[in-house]
């Protein structure tokens, strides 16, 4: 198990040092920054002097190593555009991202996984059609209409809720959380609900097919041949089955809804990283650009990580043969 | 038992296989298939017989090249393809053919019947299109299939007609030894009474060899020329079908034969149950892999394989088999 | 009275297009304690026969019967409740394939206590303690070496044979009254299926249970089995005492199976197939079941369909039964003879 660990931690540093690099290298042939930075009447002079600042005329791979090794201690340097630590932007825009990605993923799994469970068990009502069918739209359209359209109906229309911000925020710390004003939880509601439809709708699919998949093998057979409860069949043994795959597809989602808050946050006008990174991206400001893909695949790899430690818990295929290992 | 050269010979054929057991441990090894010796006519049958993890499978991919040996000979027609080069061996693949267990599963579904049976053709020969469409409908004539199959997909045909089907791809590239893994194993009864005649039928017309690798007796019985009877990747009988049924040998055999359900025996005797699971390849008793089920063990079996010796004019491998055939 | 009784069973499975007649009005009655063989090719509808008895037929199957009682309760449009009070409990079946019976998320003294939660004693359905207890007495009876480690075992690390015993022990925990066993050894290798089959009669003698061994293995019935039914495509066709019936079989069809097996031909002789297929959900024939595949088979066969008839408890569907040595009776030679002229 403890190898396990070690050697996927290994296999970690790697994939991220490559983004690193894929990210630092990609940025640095988008456009030059300098240009943006300084007015169009300014002199070549004033120019370099500012590339010798920003360490900008080195070569490619100084500057790289120079990226990596303050990577590495939580510095990624400055914000071209903002001249801020591009850590102290993190720290502002982190808590608004992770708490809609937090709401949009606790709804995606809240609502999706009793709903697939629910059309799998009563394929032939009239309510599994509809969610079926209901599902079908969130699978196709795409976020950022959802989004508008939801913006035109609750807030436009109805006026009910605010159609862009994150409300009122209280200070905890470093870290400013909406979930404690009554308008930071409104706020939160519909970019929550746009950034979840798509996961949820997929989650709801996914838990379906594996849950009509497991209810026609040999042991829910045999279960129910010896008089077990439906609710044991059901949910002691169908839904426990389905789970690796649902793990799967949802740990990989949940990165994907972090990754993905970019559009959401976007249409919502949501201070969180998606937003920073879009505007960072229209002023090639390489520093933000490059810690922002970093960041991303750190959360990859950490829930993959988890995800596979999850397997354990859940399939004792796996566990055992681990255990074996390690003795 | 040997007038003409034999079509297949195997001398001390061996298949090994790294496997790996986890992180920390060195690689384990598993001797799918350890010195194997057999030799096998033109028309004849040799059925291979045993349980799960004894090597049958493993011999039917040494034959028919699907893999190479680890070591010993396989002589096929003389030549030896276990040590033959890749061009060699690709020349000789045709002559040697399979049919699997499962008809459902070995067939393509998203191809015609006429597209199987022409595709051996198509890779392996230089055949125009207008021939081998004529050798392949001539062939399912043989197989005793209807012109009109020709152009049917696999899924519109019965387990026997599928397994039909595979026996005639099998035959396409006129092959002189086809290796017949259970092939009536996934079939009813009445089916497979017809799919074994039909087997013995070509054998005769076209004087093919079988490899049978069966776990039912009473099918080895009907069909077989010579047994092999493998257990844990050896040999522990080898003989002419006769001898092995009337007087077994090797008390592996003669439990096999007494846990064979048989309409003849009528109601239930006291057979030789044997005791215990089959042992697992990957961590085999020592000695005579046997000897933890074997009702006659001695002291002897633990310690000491025993190798395949010829006993009244037939090849078996125990220990005391002098004292157990007085 | 019969411990079962069935009379007239009926499942047919519909779509909107198509209705298919699984089992084709099968009677069927098993004394305590008695062993009863169903055998059968691919299709012949024992094992959704089997199903239908434990209430396992989902939508779009329907299940109907003339009469339908197990130990003086009716078994027909009983409530979900009352039937898992006696599925389990009274009536107890296993499958195939042992591996794939046992939920690979758990491990085997959670499987064993979990029906012995619902339906053991009263001790054991409150106490934990006793439901582990009996848990390892059962393994214990089914031969399971080192029982006590195996209760933590997880399925996939058992073999075949083990997970097999394993399979037994569930059904077995609550001291049933009937055991269905659906192809119990045809998963398993020869050495081992012989010792399954020994344990489970061994169990069924100690207990006096009734078994019903379903099985396409005539073999095996005809070493097991005090009677048999053989069954072609939904339809009982043959029921007898054994051995009588594998001696002087009284249908064709028992007749014909019988002799299309390795084992009743000579050294290397053309085995007698019996020709065709088992007719599949869309293409019955009219008359006889059998008739396009039978040997005997002249017009009437073709147009009517036989009834199960016959002194008691030795029922033919056929309308020629076949005599002590083989040949069919009731006027067959004469209307074959008709025939031939005719034509």
């Amino acid at each position: 198990m403890f190898a396990f660990i070690l050697r996927r931690v290994l296999q970690s540093a790697i994939v991220l040092a490559v983004v690193a690099l894929i990210a630092f290298a990609l940025f640095n042939f988008t456009g030059d920054p300098v240009t943006f930075m300084v007015g169009q009447d300014a002199t070549a002079e004033e120019k370099a002097k500012l590339r010798a600042d920003l360490g900008l005329d080195q070569s490619f791979y100084v500057q790289f190593a120079h990226f990596l090794g303050n990577a590495v201690t939580g510095d990624f340097g400055r914000s071209l555009r903002q001249s801020r630590k591009v850590s102290d932007l993190f720290k502002e825009r982190l808590p608004a991202t992770l708490e809609l990605s937090f709401v949009a993923a606790a709804l995606a799994l809240v609502i999706g996984i009793p709903a697939g469970v629910y059309t799998a068990l009563k394929r032939n009502t009239l309510t599994a059609h509809f969610l079926l069918a209901a599902s079908l739209i969130g699978v196709s359209l795409p976020t950022f209409l959802i989004g508008i359209l939801l913006i035109l109906f609750f807030a436009v229309y109805l006026g009910w809720l605010p159609s862009f911000g994150r409300g009122d925020t209280v200070a905890l710390g470093w870290w400013t959380t909406g979930f404690l004003t009554a308008s930071g939880l409104k706020a939160l509601i519909l970019p929550a609900i746009t950034l979840s439809l798509f996961q949820m709708t997929l989650i709801m699919r996914l838990v379906r097919a594996e849950m009509l998949e497991v209810l026609r093998t040999d042991y829910i057979k045999f279960a129910r041949a010896r008089g077990l409860t439906d609710r044991a069949i059901h949910f002691g043994h169908a839904l426990k089955n389905t789970l690796v795959p649902v793990i799967t597809i949802t740990g990989l989602q949940l990165g994907a809804i972090i990754a993905f808050a970019i559009i959401t946050e976007t249409v919502f006008q949501w201070p969180g990283m998606g937003l920073l990174f879009i505007q960072a991206v229209n002023f090639a400001d390489v520093p933000v650009m490059a810690a922002y893909l970093c960041f991303i695949a750190l959360i990859f790899v950490l829930i993959n990580l988890i995800v596979d430690l999850m397997y354990y818990a859940v399939d004792p295929r796996l566990r055992v043969e681990r255990l074996a290992t390690a003795q | 038992m040997n007038e003409s050269a034999p079509l297949l010979e195997a001398r001390d054929l061996a298949r090994h296989y790294a496997v790996s057991r986890g992180f920390f441990k060195h690689k384990g090894l598993v001797r799918a298939l350890d010195g194997v010796s057999f030799s096998l006519r033109e028309g004849k049958t040799l059925a291979v017989v045993g349980e799960s993890g004894c090597g049958k499978s493993t011999l039917a991919r040494q034959v028919t090249m699907i893999e190479r040996p680890t070591s010993g000979s396989l002589l096929l027609d003389g030549n030896d393809v276990a040590h033959a080069d890749v061009a060699a061996r690709k020349k000789l693949r045709p002559r040697v053919q399979m049919v699997f267990q499962n008809p459902y599963a070995s067939l393509n579904p998203r191809k015609t019947v006429g597209t199987l049976l022409e595709e051996p053709l198509a890779i392996n020969g230089t055949q125009p299109r207008r021939a081998r469409r004529d050798a392949g409908l001539a062939m399912l004539a043989k197989v005793g299939l209807r012109p009109e199959h020709y152009r049917r997909y696999p899924h519109m045909f019965s387990g026997g007609q599928r397994q039909r089907i595979a026996v005639a791809r099998a035959l396409m590239l006129d092959p002189r030894l086809v290796v017949a893994d259970e092939p009536v194993s996934a079939l009813d009864v009445s089916i497979q009474a017809q799919v074994l005649n039909l087997l013995m039928d070509l054998q005769q017309e076209m004087g093919i060899a079988y490899l049978f690798i069966s776990h039912n007796l009473q099918v080895v019985r009907h069909i077989a020329n010579d047994v092999l009877v493998m257990y844990l990747g050896r040999a522990v009988e080898y003989a002419p079908k006769d001898d092995v049924f009337a007087r077994p040998a090797h008390p592996y055999t003669r439990a096999l034969l007494a846990s064979t359900p048989s309409l003849a025996a009528g109601r239930r005797r006291t057979r030789i149950t044997l005791t215990g699971d089959l042992p697992s390849p990957l961590d085999p008793p020592s000695g005579c892999a046997f000897h933890k089920r074997c009702p006659h063990a001695v002291a002897r079996c633990a310690i000491e394989v025993p190798l395949l010796s010829t006993f009244r004019g037939i090849r078996v491998a125990c220990h005391r088999v002098a004292e157990l055939n007085p | 009275m019969p411990l079962l009784d069935i009379a007239g069973l009926t499942v047919t499975f519909s779509t909107d297009a198509h209705q298919f007649i699984a089992v084709d009005d099968v009677d069927l009655t098993i004394d305590e304690g008695e062993v009863v063989g169903v055998v059968g090719e691919s299709g012949s509808g024992k094992s959704v026969m089997a199903l239908s008895l434990l209430g396992l037929i989902d939508f779009p199957g329907r299940v109907g019967a003339r009469r339908m009682t197990f130990a003086g309760h009716d078994l027909r449009g009983i409530g979900d409740r009352e039937r898992r009070d006696l599925v389990g409990k009274d009536i107890a079946m296993i499958f195939q394939d042992p591996l794939a019976s046992l939920d690979p998320c758990y491990t085997v003294a959670h499987q064993l206590m979990e029906a012995l939660a619902v339906h053991g004693t009263e001790r054991e359905r409150s106490s934990r303690v006793a439901r582990r207890t009996r848990a390892l007495e059962l393994l214990q009876q089914v031969e399971i070496p080192d029982a006590a480690a195996r209760l933590n075992a997880y399925p996939h690390q058992l073999s075949g044979g083990m997970a097999q015993r394993v399979m037994i022990a569930m059904a077995i925990s609550c001291q049933p009254r009937l055991l269905i066993a659906d192809e119990p050894t045809t998963a398993l290798d020869v050495t081992v299926q012989a010792q399954v089959l020994d344990l489970l009669l061994r169990i069924q003698r100690e207990t006096h249970m009734a078994l019903i061994l379903i099985t396409h293995d005539l073999a095996i019935v005809a070493e097991t089995a005090h009677r048999v039914i053989v069954m072609y495509a939904g339809q009982q066709v043959e029921t007898g005492p054994l051995p009588e019936v594998f001696e002087t079989p009284a249908h064709p069809y028992t007749q014909a199976l019988l002799a299309a097996l390795p084992e009743s031909s000579r050294d290397h002789a053309r085995l007698q197939a019996i020709p065709g297929v088992v007719p599949g959900a869309h293409d019955r024939p009219a008359g006889c079941l059998l008739s396009p595949r039978c040997r005997y088979a002249v017009a009437r066969c073709h147009r009517d369909e036989p009834a199960l008839l016959g002194p008691p408890g030795r029922g033919a569907r056929c309308h020629f039964r076949l005599d002590a040595q083989g040949h069919p009776t009731g006027g067959w030679a004469l209307e074959r003879r008709v025939e031939a002229i005719e034509t």
